[in-house]
């Protein structure tokens, strides 16, 4: 007997990520708060991630999932130095609303 | 003869003008004066030795330095001729330089700026050096500019004062007129005879028909530089710079510079007998025209400005008659007379402090001993009286005339006439009768002092002996000038007959009678000039002196600035407007860009989500 996970089709996985990759791009048009857009850009990581995966089982090729692992640790480090980031504006301006930084208005 | 030496002449002033251009600020005015005067003291030295040389041998020295300029078929040299006119020349340039330095010391001895009077005047020096030393028409030419950027310098040195500014202005620019003329001049010379040169000129030159128009060019660059109709009216203005000025450039030296090089180029001249006619008509009508204007300056430099350019026309008449060595002559007694005069009004106003208006001087006589008696022998000198320098040098101009058109000889003699009444009204309201000035004037009053006397005493001998150089029937300066002057025979009365001595006490008595007219009214009655807006008649044509400067105005100058600002309102902004609308586009097409860039990262994410599914619909929909 196959695996539950198995019986998944490949469809279903693609329009999981297309869902999650929605989401996190809509999060990031219409939300203000800097936390929750970041959190926006890693589940549009995410929903990469998956298909990758998703697509390496089916390909029975394991080359998508270590490019997974490099994602996921890329996308820690970026979360580390993001967070870094947010806690400087932060401090600078006692606000992680994107509105008010428009230092860079030309 | 050493070349060095004859260099040497060119190269003590242009030393004279470094040192005290670039140091003289630091010399003090004793030194700086000294200088000054040493320099061009020494050009007379070794203008004299070459002198004696060339009285000797009769050989000219000709000293090429190198090629200056080559074409095609000919080539110019930067060389310089030294023969018997520019020996002439050497000695009164120089001579009377010496004697003016000499005296600006004292006059200009307190002035802020008396070093770079100086140099301004030794630069003169060499430039009129290099003018008449040049060895062919470009290096004539270089003098002919370089003095008169140094006449423009000098008649503006107090240039604080903006009318005299716009004097300077006005005597460049009329000078420029000129020299365009000088231009064209070598341009047609040298096409048509493929040298510039004198020599090789005097030799190669033949009527070529267009010669008449190079010719007529020369003659419109010295009616410039030489102050004649039409170019004449920047000469009474000049009288703006210091007196010691106007007695070096605007009568002694550099207006005489196109009777040199008349002179100089008598071949050509010679071969176009039309535009000698020209010259000396002009010459005649100059002569008359300022001598009438001169009868009515109450300014004392004003009326000598207007004498010299009467003056000078009785030497552009002989000119024009073909009497070189005549006009020559003139030339030497005038710049006697006519320095000792300048440098006497100069001393005239030194003594009064500064006033130039001869209603308010008067009986000077009595507190400038000195300056009145060379006065009075330089009034002599140049109304002609016998013996005196003037008196041969006019009467040679007469009798040329006579012999030659019976009209020019009444305008001339009507000119000499008018000039001894001039001169004597000149002489009679500044040195006799009471003084006009005011109070303070007159207790200023005083002689000048020796360094300023001594030039006025050399200047008086030299204008009452002058005369010498060339009496009718043996004169030592047409033999002198033989070699320079081709066609030597053609002009000169030789013969003293019945007629030319009555034409002598014709002029003699007409002089006469000048003088006691001037006698009986501005010593007997005691007339003062009246204001000149009190005028009429022929007088007030005269004290506006033919309204000249008016229609020059109304017929060169206003149209030009009409034209000028035309361009510069409508067609200078037309081209502007349209220059700058190729800038304008690209600037307001940023500008309207720009706004979408307005700090908002809300609104720069939108665009990147929309761009990137822009790409990958591209990317998908389109392959």
């Amino acid at each position: 007997m196959e695996h539950v996970l198995q019986q998944i089709g490949i469809d279903q996985y693609i329009y999981l990520s297309i869902i999650l990759f929605s989401i996190g791009a809509f999060g990031i048009l219409y939300r203000r708060n800097a936390i929750v857009m970041f959190m926006s850009i890693e589940i549009m990581l995410n929903a990469a991630n998956l298909l990758l995966v998703a697509f390496s089982n089916y390909h029975e090729d394991a080359n998508g999932q270590v490019f997974v692992f490099f994602t996921m640790a890329v996308a820690a480090a970026e979360v580390a130095i993001g967070l870094a980031i947010l806690v400087a504006i932060y401090r600078n301006i006692g606000s992680i609303d994107i509105d008010k930084l428009k230092n860079l208005k030309g | 003869m050493s070349t060095t030496i004859l260099l040497l002449t060119l190269i003590f002033p242009l030393v004279g003008t470094l040192i005290n251009g670039f140091w003289g600020k630091h010399l003090s005015k004793k030194v700086s004066g000294a200088i000054a005067t040493l320099a061009i003291a020494a050009s007379f030295v070794t203008s004299c030795i070459f002198f004696a040389y060339i009285q000797g041998s009769q050989e000219p020295v000709k000293v090429v330095l190198f090629e200056w300029m080559k074409f095609n078929y000919f080539t110019i040299d930067f060389g310089f001729y030294f023969d018997q006119l520019a020996a002439l020349w050497l000695l009164f340039i120089t001579g009377i330089g010496t004697l003016i330095h000499l005296y600006s010391t004292s006059y200009m001895h307190d002035d802020e700026n008396f070093s770079t009077f100086f140099t301004y005047l030794n630069f003169f020096v060499f430039f009129m050096l290099i003018l008449v030393t040049g060895s062919n028409l470009a290096m004539m030419f270089i003098g002919w500019e370089g003095v008169g950027l140094c006449s423009y310098l000098l008649i503006g040195f107090w240039y604080k004062n903006q009318d005299y500014n716009n004097a300077a202005k006005k005597a460049f620019i009329m000078n420029r007129i000129g020299d365009l003329g000088f231009l064209v001049g070598i341009f047609i010379t040298g096409y048509l005879f493929h040298t510039l040169d004198f020599v090789a000129l005097k030799e190669q030159s033949y009527l070529a028909p267009t010669l008449g128009i190079a010719t007529m060019a020369f003659f419109i660059a010295a009616t410039g530089k030489s102050a004649q109709l039409p170019l004449y009216t920047w000469l009474p203005d000049a009288m703006a710079g210091p007196t010691p000025v106007s007695a070096l450039i605007h009568a002694a030296t550099m207006v005489t510079a196109g009777i040199f090089m008349i002179t100089r180029l008598n071949f050509l001249f010679d071969l176009t007998p039309d535009v000698q006619h020209i010259i000396a008509v002009i010459g005649a009508v100059t002569s008359l025209m300022a001598a009438t204007i001169a009868l009515v300056q109450n300014d004392i430099k004003k009326v000598l400005a207007y004498s010299t350019v009467s003056q000078l026309g009785l030497m552009f008449l002989a000119l024009g008659l073909g009497a070189y060595e005549v006009a020559v002559f003139h030339v030497i007694t005038h710049a006697f007379f006519k320095a000792c005069l300048f440098l006497g009004s100069g001393s005239v106003i030194h003594a009064i402090g500064g006033e130039q208006d001869m209603r308010h001087m008067g009986g000077l006589r009595k507190y400038m001993k000195v300056t009145y008696l060379t006065f009075f022998i330089s009034t002599l000198a140049i109304s002609g009286f016998p013996p005196l320098s003037g008196f041969f040098s006019k009467d040679e101009i007469l009798l040329t005339a006579f012999h030659h058109n019976i009209v020019l000889w009444i305008i001339a003699s009507l000119a000499s006439i008018l000039t001894a009444f001039y001169m004597f009204r000149l002489l009679f309201l500044t040195f006799f009768n009471n003084f006009r000035g005011t109070k303070e004037q007159a207790d200023h009053l005083h002689e000048s002092p020796s360094v300023m006397t001594l030039p006025l005493i050399i200047l008086a001998v030299l204008a009452a002996a002058g005369g010498l150089i060339s009496i009718p029937g043996n004169s030592w300066l047409n033999e002198f000038l033989k070699p320079v002057i081709k066609n030597n025979t053609a002009s000169h009365p030789h013969v003293l007959g019945t007629t030319e001595y009555l034409l002598m006490g014709l002029a003699v008595i007409g002089a006469l009678v000048s003088l006691f007219i001037a006698y009986a009214k501005y010593i007997k009655n005691k007339q003062v000039p009246v204001n000149d807006n009190n005028v009429s008649g022929l007088q007030k044509l005269f004290v506006n002196k033919y309204y000249l400067d008016e229609i020059y105005q109304a017929i060169i100058v206003q149209p030009l600035n009409f034209f000028g600002s035309f361009f510069k309102n409508q067609i200078d902004g037309l081209i502007n407007g349209i220059v700058l609308s190729f800038g304008r586009v690209p600037s307001e097409l940023s500008y309207q860009g720009k706004k979408a860039q307005n700090g908002n990262i809300g609104l720069y994410l939108f665009a990147f989500v929309i761009g990137v599914c822009g790409l990958l619909y591209y990317l998908f929909m389109c392959y």
